[in-house]
């Protein structure tokens, strides 16, 4: 809802939006900078913005103790591997109940979502030993299962409320013109749920690469992704401010850059039937 | 979209195939889970040199402390089998060992020498006479302090004080407008943490956890002199938001030079010397206090130690793993590369026999401070329990914690000394009752 | 519509979904119920037998539980009111025509990519670290004596924390929910003379119902179950132990794993009765 206003009004809201969406952004900000400081500099008083000696040393820290690579690559394939398998289960499920409702989709719905408030820790112990039994434990299989099922509800949710959006009078049209089932699907319905299935796909990522309970309690070597590869630099002994500071970038930048890049695709479907 | 899919589940399957196939070249190598601390991550440097003599490789889980605690104990009490090696400490061990969650320690090599560990550390490490954990490094706590400051001060600090002249001592370094506090002293909610430290403050005043039934006692006279004692300390002396300071945050503060004095692990003393340090030249050291006429002195006792879960398809090379690490070979390389203040300390006879190390400044100290605990033996009165700074029984350490967040609101002002004691009583009385000992 | 077909179709597709939640929730379900009923002390000896109700009565006795309960709403509740009235102005502000919209939208939205463990390392100890953070120095700037935020005021500052991390997520669904606004009206309104804040309450705020509504649903799922966030800086002192925490103190840090689950069960219902609050209250508004 672009509307024309003066340019007094636009410099004003241009000054107030970047002032606060600076502030927003800061402590992210502030994080990379303290990254290329000497520890020293890093707990400079008073605190240093820009002008300290710029150095890569953490980061070289950091790379020497930890393989990294190993760590983002489970991130990669535990968040990836999720997402495919939550979107093969969940779109079917979401496009009957967007498209078939029965008087019980709602209800079905809402019990997807109560199952997200199961605390994670009380079922810790129950968790491990199935993991235990089915030979599951620091494997990325497990873990992929595990995301996949925590953010299902999501997808589904999300999922449903984007197809109910679709108009339900292209899909009658291409019943009359007698198409099948699958015509339905694979030449109307999907063009036009692209967008929403892109977006929940990121969400969906997102979610899984940030979570930290069950990826650092199920994992110790092979399957451990960046939230285990932090634990190791939170609170060590001596300054650290500067090396927490460059694994903290390592971890939160593949997302964020990812996340910038396609921020559009979120922003559009990440309404959640919200519009209406 | 069927093709997608199908595509899907083939990158799902490649997925799982490529875990497996990873899950069979793990044989060859040990999985250790360690603590992010300097002493370890300096052997994770050194890992190469074993994996080069030996053809065993060796895969860290480097994990902070407290995730550390709640991973290994997950995975030994689940037995399941995570790990070849976990590092734990004193209080853990004889627990763990009592179950016989770990593998004896009891063929080492002749070369090893184990006669050689510290005795404190051999008996804090073991059930029964049977050794269950090789010790890294091991630590006591003494005071460490500024001799600039305490000559300007016009003070000598003596090489035993009592918590008297700390408070002296304390007031007379204490510098707001230079920014430099009389003592920094952990306060942070935690057994392992400000519960540590005030269970030993407690020592010293002659207080205890339990009665020789098991009752808790801190509706005794001892504990509110003590946590009065330290609260005054602390208010009129110590840094801003001590409630929330730990080992690190007062090690930061101290390597600033914005302490007097601190009183921690006797390890503190390779750092607050060190590099990182801008008061390095000028640190002393002497016995953690005690208060005047009680016999118990501030003394902890611990180690993080190097343990073998039971049941590992790799015993033997576990077992090789912790000889290396643990021996006098290991000390002396790092002492070749590193120079001798750096290696592990506080676990070998022979290391405090070392001429070179004997001219370390703080060696003479951290034996001494070490040798001045008594795990067996910790309190005035006698207690039912082994154990310094803690009380080695599975209860403990959520019931430790409980009562020092208790401790740590009252540090913050937010309840009063007694309020937190009076808390302290019914949370510990609940446990052990729940628990069947009383 | 619908057909027979379609129908059994449609039960077929759904099936996948609901038997794999279905098992995610029933399985973890039984074996809480269960060992919430026996005594499993996992460092003395594991599982020794029926205990009864005993770990149910005395999880709800304990001193700790009420106050528990009470900070999981608190912190539930403040950070919904924050990110909602936050992420309303915010939306309707990045709404305006500006230079480097774009630009000015990822640096909002950036704090929902970051892990909610980064975030509370960055948070406890580079900013409301009461020596050596950025908070303290500003407050030594101004004169003022540094505040010890994880002690003194733990509650807010963990809201805070948490707060920073989920107004990106408000913000965004709000405005997409605001750029869907019928911009004719508001003009209409405009020229009929109503004041801003009129425009607002009668115009702006009915539209964004659906959308507040979906805000408060999914962070409430999420809000109940933080943990990370208390675990990295005050590890449940100070008055910030919430429920899940509470749980978590008792199954790892107590390894009582029989009580932790009948703490797990009176989650399970707290989480219901918020639910079910929830939907009364604001379920109306996603039927339409």
């Amino acid at each position: 809802m672009a509307r024309a206003v003066t340019p007094r009004r636009k410099l004003i809201n241009t000054g107030a939006a970047w002032a606060v969406g600076l502030l927003i952004f800061f402590p992210i900000l502030w994080t990379i900078l303290t990254s290329f400081k000497s520890e020293a500099q890093a707990i400079a008083s008073p605190p240093i913005l820009f002008n300290f000696d710029w150095t890569l040393e953490n980061y070289g820290v950091v790379m020497e103790r930890s393989n990294y690579a190993r760590f983002l690559w489970n991130s990669i394939i535990i968040a990836g591997g999720s997402t495919i398998l939550g979107l093969i289960v969940a779109v079917p499920a979401a496009w009957s109940m967007a498209f078939v409702p029965s008087r019980r989709t709602k209800d079905i719905l809402l019990w997807m979502l109560s199952t997200k408030m199961l605390p994670a820790v009380g079922v810790l112990y129950p968790i491990y030993l199935l993991f235990i039994q089915m030979g599951l434990l620091d494997s990325r299989a497990g873990l992929v299962i595990v995301m996949m099922l925590i953010n299902l509800p999501i997808i589904i949710w999300m999922l449903y409320t984007y197809f109910r959006e679709i108009p339900v009078e292209i899909l009658e049209a291409a019943r009359m013109d007698g198409a099948t089932l699958r015509e339905e699907v694979l030449y109307i319905l999907t063009p036009m749920a692209i967008p929403g299935i892109a977006s929940t796909m990121l969400l969906n990522f997102i979610l899984a690469w940030n979570e930290a309970f069950w990826t650092l309690n199920l994992t110790a070597v092979d399957a451990a992704p960046l939230t285990a590869f932090i634990a190791s630099y939170s609170s060590p002994e001596g300054l650290f401010f500067a090396k927490l500071s460059a694994a903290s970038t390592m971890a939160i930048a593949p997302i964020l850059i990812l996340g910038w890049f396609s921020q559009k695709q979120l922003v559009r479907g990440l309404t959640f039937g919200a519009v209406k | 979209m069927i093709r997608k899919t199908s595509l899907g589940v083939a990158s799902v399957l490649a997925l799982v195939a490529g875990t497996s196939a990873s899950a069979d070249a793990h044989s060859a190598t040990l999985t250790i889970a360690t603590v992010n601390n300097g002493d370890m991550i300096r052997m994770q440097g050194y890992t190469d040199q074993f994996t080069e003599q030996t053809g065993i490789a060796v895969e860290w889980v480097t994990l902070e402390e407290n995730v550390l605690r709640q991973r290994v104990t997950t995975d030994i009490t689940t037995k399941g089998g995570q790990f070849d090696i976990m590092t734990i400490g004193m209080y853990e061990t004889p627990i763990w060992g009592a179950n016989d969650w770990l593998v004896p320690l009891d063929d080492l090599s002749a070369e090893y020498d184990v006669d050689d560990i510290l005795p404190a550390m051999r008996n804090g490490l073991s059930h029964d006479g049977t050794l269950y954990a090789a010790p890294f490094y091991g630590e006591s706590s003494m005071v460490m302090y500024r001799t600039d400051l305490m000559e300007a001060a016009g003070l000598e600090m003596p090489t035993d004080p009592s918590w008297q002249f700390i408070r002296e001592a304390a007031a007379a370094m204490d510098d707001p407008a230079n920014d430099i506090n009389g003592i920094c002293l952990r306060g942070k909610a935690g057994w392992g943490e400000g519960g540590a430290f005030i269970t030993v403050t407690g020592n010293s005043f002659g207080a205890r956890w339990f009665d020789e039934d098991w009752n808790a006692q801190f509706d005794q006279p001892e504990w509110a002199e003590a946590l009065n004692f330290y609260v005054n300390l602390m208010n009129d002396y110590g840094p801003e938001g001590y409630a929330t300071n730990g080992f690190n945050e007062n090690l930061s503060l101290f390597n600033q030079g914005k302490c007097g004095m601190w009183i921690d692990a006797t390890v503190a003393a390779s750092f607050v010397t060190g590099d990182d340090s801008t008061v390095a030249d000028s640190v002393g050291f002497a016995l953690a206090p005690n208060n005047e006429g009680v016999e118990k002195r501030a003394n902890w006792l611990w180690a993080w130690a190097l343990a073998i879960p039971a049941g590992t398809q790799q015993e033997a090379e576990a077992k090789q793993f912790i000889e290396w690490a643990t021996s006098k070979d290991y000390i002396a390389l790092v002492a070749a590369n590193e120079g001798w203040a750096n290696v592990p300390p506080g676990a070998r006879t022979s290391l405090y026999e070392t001429p070179e190390y004997q001219e370390v400044p703080f060696a003479q100290m951290t034996l001494d401070s070490i040798n001045a605990a008594d795990p067996n033996n910790p309190t005035v009165d006698p207690v039912p329990y082994v154990g310094i700074q803690f009380v080695a029984i599975p209860e403990f350490a959520g019931m430790a914690t409980e009562v020092s967040q208790e401790f740590s609101a009252a540090y913050a002002g937010q309840q009063t000394v007694e309020e937190a004691l009076e808390k302290a009583q019914a949370i510990t009385n609940e446990v052990m009752e729940a628990a069947g000992y009383q | 519509m619908a057909t027979k077909a379609s129908r059994s179709a449609a039960r077929l597709m759904m099936a996948p979904a609901v038997v794999l939640l279905l098992g995610w929730m029933l399985v973890p379900l039984i074996m809480t119920l269960w060992f919430s009923f026996r005594t499993y002390l996992p460092l003395r000896g594991g599982d020794q037998g029926w205990t009864g109700f005993d770990n149910y009565v005395r999880f709800v006795t304990s001193s700790a539980f009420w106050p528990a309960v009470q900070t999981t709403l608190i912190i539930v509740v403040g950070v919904l009111i924050i990110t909602v009235v936050l992420g309303v102005l915010l939306a309707m502000l990045l709404d305006q025509p500006m230079w480097g919209q774009g630009v000015v939208r990822i640096l909002v939205i950036a704090p929902f990519f970051v892990m909610p463990t980064v975030s509370a390392l960055v948070w406890k100890n580079m900013f409301m670290d009461p020596v050596n953070g950025l908070f303290a120095h500003l407050w030594r700037f101004f004169g003022a004596e540094p505040i010890s935020w994880l002690s003194d005021a733990a509650m807010p500052s963990i809201i805070m924390i948490v707060s920073w991390q989920w107004l990106p997520f408000a913000t965004l669904i709000l405005l997409t929910a605001i750029q869907s606004l019928d911009s004719e009206q508001l003009e209409a309104a405009e020229m009929d003379g109503a004041p801003k804040l009129k425009q607002f309450y009668y115009i702006i705020l009915p539209h964004l119902g659906r959308a507040i509504t979906i805000v408060i649903l999914i962070q409430t799922i999420f809000l109940l179950a933080i943990f990370a966030e208390i675990f990295v800086t005050t590890g449940g002192a100070f008055g910030t132990r919430t429920l899940s925490y509470l749980i978590f103190q008792r199954v790892l840090e107590s390894q009582n794993v029989g009580l932790g689950s009948a703490g797990g069960v009176y989650a399970i219902i707290l989480a219901n009765i918020v639910a079910i609050f929830l939907m009364r209250i604001v379920g109306k508004n996603l039927d339409n």
